[in-house]
């Protein structure tokens, strides 16, 4: 009796394992960041085509940040724009820009074209912080809560949904997105 | 005959080029180094294209983790404390051979269950089979 079920319970067990398989494909190359619940890595970087002008990651804190990795040679990061637009239009809360990997004028053509959106623009140059950061796609967004800890990590472009869902409700405001 | 050489000359030298790429990173001081890198690049995940390793990917961030590992090499820091770093940025996702812990059990354990399950298939499988070929044999000589 045993025997003849075998092969169909084996049959259905595999099935299980390929659809649940299927079911986190979408998902399987987005790597958790070890880096939400942590302190965000410190940094000192100057400002995007001021050079003269540095910001610690200390400067940052007292309110929560949303810090973007963008650069110019980014795709996704034209699509992701109008949608950062309106969440900066919509003032809750700060956008910080990272310019990472970029040239200085190939960014600032980007924000000419594009339009700025963000309260200030730090220049990674190296992609040094970037790395401290685990950033290995663009963009990906981090949300800072006012003592500095990552409470937040988009990899990818933001959605609505994801501002909607993940970013507003951990910074205490609500529906300022909806549509 | 005097373009020929000059052709051949410049040919050498074109090849001498590719190589001097090829072998970022800067030489190494001893050849225990050198395989202690190639090790640690072989062993760590690329976390841009994610089926390769540090050593054979050609993305940008891949390049910049080598460079990352050779200085923290040259600084005297061990492969414990690199492949930490590397943890700490992109998870432990990074490394091919994943720690033994919580989230990670299943990996370790499920292969050996999996082969101590075959060999207890087998092992019945041989039994039975043995002692329907002993009881045949009875019968055949009976």
């Amino acid at each position: 009796m045993i025997g003849r079920l075998l092969p169909i319970i084996i049959f259905v067990l595999l099935g299980i394992l390929l659809a649940a398989g299927l079911k986190i494909a979408d998902q399987k190359s987005d790597l958790p960041s070890p880096l939400v619940g942590r302190q965000m890595p410190a940094f000192s970087l100057p400002l995007l085509g001021q050079e003269d002008v540095i910001v610690n990651s200390d400067d940052l804190l007292g309110e929560p940040i949303l810090i973007n990795f963008w650069a110019s040679w980014c795709v996704t990061c034209r699509v992701e724009h109008p949608v950062i637009e309106e969440l900066a239009a919509s003032g809750a809360l700060k956008i910080i820009g990272l310019n990472f990997r970029d040239e200085t004028e190939d960014a600032q053509a980007w924000l000419r074209q594009f339009g700025n959106p963000y309260t200030m623009i730090i220049q990674d140059y190296s992609g040094r912080t970037s790395i401290d950061f685990g950033v290995y796609a663009a963009p990906e967004s981090f949300l800072v809560d006012e003592k500095g800890t990552i409470v937040y990590k988009q990899l990818g472009a933001l959605t609505p949904e994801a501002i909607e869902q993940e970013i507003l409700p951990r910074i205490g405001k609500q529906g300022s997105m909806a549509r | 005959m005097q373009n020929k050489i000059r052709i051949y000359a410049a040919l050498v030298w074109l090849l001498l080029a590719v190589q001097a790429v090829a072998q970022e990173p800067p030489a190494f001081d001893t050849p225990e180094q050198e395989e202690r890198y190639k090790n640690l690049t072989t062993e760590l995940r690329c976390a841009v294209c994610q089926n390769q390793n540090l050593a054979d990917s050609d993305a940008p961030l891949a390049l910049d983790l080598r460079q990352e590992i050779y200085d923290m090499m040259q600084a005297g820091q061990s492969d414990d404390q690199i492949k930490t770093f590397m943890v700490e940025r992109y998870g432990d996702f990074v490394l091919y051979r994943p720690p033994l812990q919580g989230n990670t059990l299943a990996l370790w354990i499920i292969p050996g269950v999996l082969l101590a399950g075959g060999a207890v298939v087998v092992f019945f499988t041989v039994r039975n089979r043995n002692r329907k070929l002993a009881a045949q044999h009875k019968e055949g000589s009976s």
